[in-house]
C-alpha cells in the first residue's frame, strides 16, 4: 500500500492539475493549475529514487565504508532542473497573461472565445460578392 | 569539440547582446546576430562532413562510458540529426536578414532570443539524452512564447500566444512523467541506455512510458488532435518568427518522435503499435490541415493549416517504419522548409506593406509587390508537388515506400493534401496578385486606406531570402546525389543497434551507402502532372466558384455546413484544447494496447 501511495498522489495531483486547465474561468487560474499539474512530475521523480531505509545522498556526511543506502541523487537533480524549467514556464505565462489583460480587457476564456472569427475568418466567405 | 562549439556560439553571442546590446547601435546587433548564426552553420557543416564517416559522439565534461556503461550525457551527431540542426541555422540566418528592415523598432532583446532559440533546437535535435532533451524542449517552447507574445502581429487574438504555452508546457510535462517512469524501470536517461534496460521491462511500463514521451513530441509537432495551439500562434507571432516556428521547430516533433522509436523502442520491439497509430494520426492530421487551409482567408493561418497537413504527411512516412520512406520523407521536409519559410516571408512583405494579411482586404493589390507575387506562384506550385521540387521527390519517394508494403492509399492522400494546400496558396495568388474574381463584399469599405499606405519599395533585405529559399525548394529533387544522400541517412538513422554501438562503445561506421529512391519514372510524374493540375482545379474553384452552375452551389453550402462544427472547435478556448490534449494521450495508449 505504502509502496503504491507516493504514484497514487502524483497521478492524483496530475489529473486536478489538468481539470483545473479544463475547467478554468480565468487564464492566472489556468497557469496555476498548469504549475499544479507540474507538481505531479516532482512526486513523481522522487518517488522513483526512493530507496527504502536509504538517506539523504550527502555522501560528505556518510563514512566512506558505512554502506549506508542513499535514495537516488539523479531524480533529484532532475528534479531540480524541473522546478527551474517550472519557474520559467510560469512567469512567461503569466507575463502573457497581463498581456491579454492589458489588450483585451479580459481573463476568462470564454468571453475571449472565437480567435478565428476575429482572425479575419469570414464567415460569408464562398460565394463572393 | 565542434557540436559543442556549434551549441556554445549561439548562446554566448545572446548572452553578449543581451548584456550589452542595447549600447550598440542596430547594424552591429544585426551583423552580430547574423554572424553568430552563420559561424553555427558553418560548425554544423564540418560536423555533418565528419558524420559522414561514422556519428560524431561528444561526452559532455568527458565522462564517457566504461564497457557500455554510462554515467554522462551524450551530444550525438548522425547525419540526419546534423542536417536538421543545420537547417535550423539556414533558416534562422533567412529570418535575421529578413528582419533587418522588417523590424525597424526591436533591440538587441530579439536577436538574442533568436540566437537561443537556434541553440534550443539545435540542442534537440543533437542530444543522445531524454532528460537533456526534455530541457531542450522546454527552452525552445519558452523562447518560443517570448517571441509570440513580443510585438505581437495581430493584438487582439494575443491569448493564442497563452494557449500555445500552456498546452505545449502540458505536453513537456507529460513527456517528463513518461521519462521518469522510464527511468524507474532501467536507471538510465541516455536514448541507447534505455533501450538496452528496456528487455526486461514490465509491458505496463514500456506503454506508458512511450505513450507519455511521444506526447510532448507530438504536441510540438501539432499532430490531430494536439495541432490546436499551432495556427493560433502562428496568427499572433511575428513572421519571421513564424518562418523557423513552421520550417523546422514543429518538424522537430516529428524527428523526436522517429529518433525515440529507432534509437530506443525498436530494439526490444518495446512499441508494437507505432505504425498503426502514427498512421492513423497523420492521414487524420493531414486531411483535417489541409481542409481547414483551404477554408482559411487570414494568409498566415491559411499557411499554418497547410503546415499542419504536411506534418500529417511527414508521419505517415515515418510510421512506415522503414529507411526508404524515411529517406522521402527527409527530402520533403527540407523541400516543404524552404517553401514554407518563403511564403512566410513574402506574407510579412504582405502585412508591411498593406497591414493587412486578410485574403478578402487584399483582393487585387498585391500585384505591386512583384518579387512577393512570383514568391506566390511558386510557392504554390512547390506545394502542390511540382517536379522536381523537394515536396514532390520526398512524396514520391515515399509513396514508392508504402507501396512495397501496400500502403496503396498514400498515394491518393498526398495528392488529396497537396492540392488542397498548394490550391489554397495559388488561390491566394489569384485573389491577391492577379486581382481575379469578384471582390469580396465587405473589400471596398477598407479601400479609404489605401493612400495613407507608403508605397516605398521593398527592400532586397526582405526580398532576397525568400527567393533564394523557393529556388533552392524547387530544385531540391534536381540536386545531384541528394537523394542518395538522405537514403545513406535514413539508413544509418533506423539502425538502433549502429546507434547504440556508437554511442555505447565508440563504435565509428561509415555511413552505410544507400541507393536513393528512383525519381524519374513516369509515374512520378504523372503523378506529379496530376497533383498540379488538381491544385489548380482546387484554386479555380475558390475564385470562380460563382461562376458554377446553381446545384453545384448548393455543394459549397453542404461542404460548409459540415465545417462549422470543426470550425467551432478551433475556437481558442484553453480549457477545449487541453481537453483534447488529454483525448489523444487515452487515444494514443488505445492503439499501443496489442490488438490486430
Amino acid at each position: 500500500m505504502m509502496d503504491v501511495l507516493p504514484y497514487a498522489v502524483a497521478a492524483w495531483i496530475l489529473l486536478v492539475g489538468i481539470y483545473g486547465v479544463v475547467t478554468s474561468r480565468n487564464l492566472v487560474h489556468a497557469v496555476v493549475c498548469l504549475s499544479v499539474a507540474q507538481s505531479a512530475t516532482y512526486v513523481l521523480l522522487l518517488a522513483v529514487g526512493y530507496r527504502r531505509p536509504g538517506t539523504a545522498p550527502v555522501f560528505s556526511d556518510i563514512p566512506p565504508d558505512a554502506r549506508t543506502p542513499t535514495v537516488d541523487p539523479v531524480v533529484q537533480a532532475m528534479t531540480l532542473t524541473d522546478i527551474v524549467v517550472g519557474a520559467t514556464v510560469t512567469a512567461l505565462l503569466l507575463a502573457l497573461a497581463v498581456q491579454v489583460a492589458r489588450r483585451r480587457g479580459t481573463l476568462d476564456p470564454d468571453e475571449l472565445r472565437s480567435l478565428e472569427t476575429q482572425a479575419g475568418m469570414s464567415e460569408e466567405s464562398e460565394p463572393r460578392g | 569539440m565542434i557540436v559543442q562549439a556549434a551549441l556554445a556560439v549561439p548562446v554566448l553571442a545572446a548572452a553578449v547582446l543581451a548584456a550589452g546590446g542595447r549600447w550598440a547601435p542596430r547594424p552591429v546587433v544585426d551583423a552580430l546576430a547574423a554572424l553568430a548564426v552563420a559561424a553555427t552553420a558553418v560548425l554544423l557543416g564540418w560536423t555533418l562532413a565528419e558524420a559522414r564517416h561514422g556519428t560524431v559522439v561528444e561526452w559532455l565534461g568527458g565522462w564517457r562510458p566504461r564497457g557500455g556503461v554510462s554515467n554522462g550525457i551524450p551530444l550525438v551527431a548522425d547525419p540526419f540529426g546534423t542536417g536538421l540542426a543545420l537547417l535550423v541555422a539556414v533558416l534562422a540566418l533567412a529570418a535575421l536578414v529578413f528582419s533587418w528592415r522588417y523590424f525597424t523598432e526591436v533591440h538587441a532583446a530579439f536577436h538574442a532570443l533568436i540566437l537561443l532559440f537556434v541553440a534550443g533546437m539545435c540542442g534537440f535535435a543533437l542530444t543522445g539524452d531524454l532528460f537533456d532533451q526534455f530541457v531542450f524542449f522546454e527552452l525552445m517552447s519558452v523562447i518560443a512564447y517570448v517571441l509570440t507574445g513580443y510585438l505581437p502581429e495581430e493584438p487582439k487574438t494575443v491569448h493564442g500566444a497563452l494557449g500555445f504555452g500552456v498546452v505545449n508546457s502540458l505536453g513537456a510535462y507529460l513527456t517528463l512523467t513518461g521519462i521518469a517512469i522510464l527511468y524507474s524501470q532501467t536507471g538510465e536517461l541516455g536514448l541507447a541506455a534505455i533501450g538496452g534496460g528496456l528487455d526486461g521491462a514490465p509491458g505496463a511500463v514500456r506503454l506508458a512510458g512511450f505513450v507519455l514521451v511521444v506526447t510532448g513530441f507530438l504536441v510540438k509537432a501539432a499532430a490531430v488532435p494536439f495541432h490546436f495551439w499551432l495556427a493560433d500562434a502562428h496568427a499572433v507571432a511575428p513572421t519571421p518568427v513564424c518562418v523557423l516556428f513552421s520550417g523546422v521547430m514543429v518538424e522537430l516533433g516529428v524527428y523526436a518522435v522517429a529518433r525515440l522509436y529507432w534509437a530506443t523502442f525498436a530494439g526490444a520491439d518495446a512499441a508494437p503499435g507505432t505504425s498503426r497509430s502514427l498512421a492513423v494520426l497523420g492521414v487524420a492530421t493531414a486531411l483535417l490541415g489541409a481542409v481547414l487551409c483551404v477554408a482559411q482567408r487570414h494568409v498566415k493561418r491559411l499557411l499554418a493549416y497547410s503546415t499542419i497537413s504536411h506534418v500529417g504527411l511527414l508521419l505517415v512516412g515515418v510510421a512506415l517504419l522503414d529507411g526508404e520512406s524515411l529517406g522521402g520523407a527527409a527530402f520533403f521536409l527540407l523541400g516543404h522548409a524552404g517553401v514554407k519559410a518563403a511564403l512566410f516571408l513574402g506574407a510579412g512583405a504582405l502585412l508591411n506593406h498593406f497591414q493587412s494579411v486578410d485574403e478578402d482586404e487584399l483582393h487585387g493589390r498585391g500585384g505591386t509587390l512583384r518579387v512577393t507575387t512570383w514568391t506566390f506562384l511558386a510557392g504554390g506550385l512547390v506545394l502542390s508537388g511540382l517536379p522536381p521540387s523537394g515536396l514532390w521527390a520526398g512524396k514520391s519517394a515515399m509513396e514508392t515506400a508504402a507501396g512495397h508494403q501496400g500502403w496503396w492509399w498514400v498515394m491518393p492522400l498526398g495528392l488529396v493534401t497537396s492540392a488542397l494546400t498548394g490550391g489554397a496558396v495559388l488561390r491566394v495568388w489569384l485573389h491577391v496578385f492577379r486581382g481575379a474574381g469578384r471582390p469580396a463584399r465587405h473589400a471596398h469599405a477598407k479601400e479609404g486606406k489605401e493612400t495613407s499606405v507608403t508605397l516605398s519599395a521593398i527592400p532586397w533585405t526582405m526580398v532576397s531570402p525568400g527567393m533564394l529559399l523557393t529556388a533552392a525548394a524547387l530544385a531540391l529533387g534536381a540536386v545531384p546525389g541528394l537523394g542518395r544522400a538522405l537514403a545513406s541517412g535514413a539508413a544509418a538513422f533506423t539502425d538502433g543497434s549502429g546507434y547504440a554501438a556508437a554511442v555505447l562503445h565508440g563504435v565509428r561506421t561509415d555511413v552505410p551507402a544507400a541507393e536513393g529512391p528512383h525519381l524519374l519514372e513516369v509515374k512520378h510524374l504523372a503523378v506529379g502532372g496530376l497533383t498540379v493540375a488538381a491544385a489548380f482545379a482546387v484554386a479555380a474553384v475558390g475564385v470562380w466558384g460563382h461562376l458554377l452552375p446553381r446545384p453545384l452551389h448548393r455543394v459549397q453550402g453542404w461542404t460548409r455546413t459540415a465545417l462549422a462544427p470543426v470550425r467551432a472547435a478551433h475556437s481558442g478556448h484553453l480549457g477545449d484544447y487541453v481537453a483534447w490534449l488529454v483525448a489523444g494521450v487515452a487515444l494514443l495508449a488505445a492503439f499501443q494496447l496489442p490488438w490486430k
